[in-house]
């Protein structure tokens, strides 16, 4: 095996306390980073290569690079923490164990881009992470991390922890931008992106939790450090989250450019007697894979060639016992019932997949109704101020693309060819 | 129904602790809907009224965000609010047949509470735990690796009053209102309750010790 993993986020979850500033250990990073210059902070991220954990992969460094300097207007961090993309489960159990390298991050961060106020957005199904965040930053300002005159530097940060209330969409940045002003989330229009006009129209940098988590280890380590893992263009490490028909699902950290096949390798394969059948590279909105796909290097730039997105490495493994048309049928229902509202293409496209989805699955629909699911989303691709309705037509592409023949099948015996009793955890008992 | 003085003094109390955090009042009307939530088990009318008075906004723009939001409940949810993951992943690893068998062992349907206001029951969209499918929630605390005898052992439990221990969380479940009060952004003491983290979580980091595999050397 080429590839091992290298555990940096994860590698103190198994300490008793790990979330405690005891067990972390003091903030050195950050007590280097506020010794340095701040454009030299940001100089040291766009050397690590880092690119956004949160789905997209835009270079952290650069984006940083983006706040105007000297403005006289407040900056402002906002971590994105609101993990809600089918599959994706990284940022909670790394919150839950680690908060603390995600709160040395957000200082880090904040100096380097000069803010003096930020933000952990956090949604709200997660009380007990909720919980360690809160006693977390509890900690860092007990010990003088946050609050006035960190480390004798003259800077000074206020952290707060905001719960969010039931919304996939506000995982999206300008709809989290909206809700953390008391609005209803919804996506605004870019530009202006959130570096010139983000919250209360000044400058912000969203950063997903993964990303920011990252950051106190660059500094202490260096950018070659970092830079020396991954791939060419898609540098360090990342949480691979394997869940499904898996022996061992679970959270493995790995440089990118590792592949499933390795992955599987690592996590006991396929279920006993099972074969894969299909899979997400990172998460519901990016386009699905097959068994074709297992040696596809696992970085931004291989997933993206062979057709689909890196995503958040939201792996989740399905096995020949389940109905693609079925699972394609509940994420889109999940979109249906996600999408905000704001775009027709997206709030009425949704509705109409998710209606002639279930016809699909009931074996009532016809071979027609596959052209009209595809030009359907079509028409949402593209189409909308924000991603979520472009992501809802993935699995709608990806599955007619690879599957044809499974949905051809459900018209044909009139009805659902599998048997739902036989994916499940206890199918096999 | 108003809040009684004493009730409400309480609550401008809380309230004006949590919009000091905010540059900007309006940001704290998410946690203030969660403290009313608190109060009352759902957003109720003097809810909304409440948050308006508290941020100078109008009730109606006070509602126009209460109502998007899924997580604030229009009807007062169970002391014991269960939720059922049946997004995809979730539901194809039995999600699905949990909920049939448990909304009909209960006896309530998605969003609807026992009549002794006990327990209310929500099909969940995908709450970030995939590697642990099937998952359910309780008060917003994880229930991992479910079936459906283990969901309906659950939920009678929580309706004997027996103590419920989450798979991962505090020792103890609170009930919804004191959940709720969490989530306004005013913390329990039980933060350092349960495991670090446990099972799937720590498979990674398993394999990766022992092979001895560690991330190189700065």
């Amino acid at each position: 095996m080429s590839t091992t993993l290298t555990p940096v986020l994860t590698a103190n979850w198994d300490q008793p306390n790990s979330f405690t500033l005891d067990v972390y250990g003091e903030y050195e990073a950050a007590k280097k980073a506020l010794g340095m210059e701040p454009d030299a902070v940001i100089q040291a991220v766009k050397d690590s290569g880092l690119r956004g954990r949160g789905g997209a992969g835009f270079p952290t460094g650069m984006k940083w690079g983006f706040i105007p300097q000297g403005d006289g207007k407040p900056h402002y961090l906002v971590v994105n923490a609101d993990e809600s993309e089918p599959g994706t489960c990284k940022d909670i159990p790394l919150m839950m164990a680690n908060p603390h390298a995600l709160v040395e991050g957000v200082i880090i961060t904040s100096y380097a881009i000069r803010a003096n106020h930020a933000f952990i957005y956090v949604r709200g199904e997660v009380l007990h992470v909720i919980r360690r965040l809160h006693a977390a930053v509890r900690e860092a300002y007990e010990k003088g991390y946050l609050g006035s005159d960190i480390f004798g530097s003259g800077y000074d940060l206020e952290l707060v922890v905001h719960s969010g209330a039931g919304a996939y969409i506000c995982g999206e940045e300008t709809a989290l931008l909206d809700s953390l002003e008391g609005f209803r989330g919804q996506p605004r229009l870019k530009p202006p992106f959130p570096a010139v006009a983000g919250l209360y129209a000044s400058p912000t940098v969203v950063n997903n939790v993964e990303s920011i988590a990252s950051v106190p280890s660059i500094i202490a380590n260096g950018a070659d450090w970092f830079a020396g893992m991954g791939t060419e263009k898609s540098k360090g490490f990342g949480i691979f989250s394997l869940s499904g028909h898996v022996t061992r699902p679970g959270q493995y950290e790995a440089p990118l450019g590792i592949t499933l096949r390795e992955l599987l390798d690592m996590a006991g394969g396929i279920r006993a007697g099972h074969q894969i059948k299909f899979w997400t590279p990172g998460g519901s909105s990016t386009p699905i894979f097959t068994d074709e796909h297992l040696d596809v290097p696992l970085d931004f730039e291989a997933v993206g060639a062979k057709g689909s997105m890196l995503g958040t490495r939201a792996l989740q493994i399905f096995d020949e016992t389940t109905c693609v048309v079925r699972t394609v049928l509940r994420w889109t229902e999940f979109y249906a019932h996600e999408s905000c509202g704001k775009c027709t293409p997206c709030r009425e496209g949704t509705y109409w997949l998710k209606q002639v989805l279930k016809r699909l699955e009931k074996g009532q629909g016809t071979e027609d109704d596959l052209t009209t699911i595809t030009d359907i989303a079509d028409n949402i691709l593209g189409r909308s101020f924000c991603a979520l309705g472009d992501g809802a037509t993935s699995p709608i592409h990806s599955s007619v693309k690879y599957f044809r023949e499974e949905y051809l099948k459900h018209f044909e015996i009139g009805g659902c060819p599998f048997d739902p009793k036989k994916s499940t955890l206890w199918g096999e008992q | 129904m108003t809040y009684s003085p004493e009730v409400r003094e309480r609550l401008e109390r809380d309230a004006k602790e949590i919009i000091g955090r905010y540059p900007k009042t309006r940001s704290a009307l998410l946690p203030l809907l969660h403290l009313v939530q608190s109060e009352d088990g759902y957003v109720s009318d003097d809810g909304h009224e409440f948050c308006a008075e508290m941020l100078g906004l109008s009730k109606a723009e006070v509602v126009g965000v209460s109502t998007f939001y899924t997580m604030y409940k229009r009807k007062p949810a169970g002391d014991y609010h269960v939720g059922v993951c049946i997004n995809a992943l979730c539901a194809v690893m039995g999600g699905d047949q949990i909920w049939e068998e448990l909304s009909e062992h209960v006896g309530v349907g998605h969003d609807e509470t026992t009549p002794d206001g006990k327990v209310s029951l929500e099909r969940l969209e995908c709450n970030a735990a995939c590697d642990f499918a099937p998952v359910m929630m309780v008060n917003w605390e994880f229930f991992d690796n479910q079936t459906p005898e283990s969901a309906k052992q659950l939920v009678d439990d929580l309706r004997d009053g027996k103590d419920v221990r989450p798979t991962r969380g505090p020792k103890k479940l609170c009930t919804f209102k004191e959940a709720s009060r969490v989530l306004a952004g005013l913390p329990d003491d039980l933060a350092g309750d349960g495991p670090s983290a446990a099972g799937p979580s720590l498979e990674g980091l398993k394999v990766a010790k022992a092979n001895g595999w560690k991330a190189p050397e700065a």
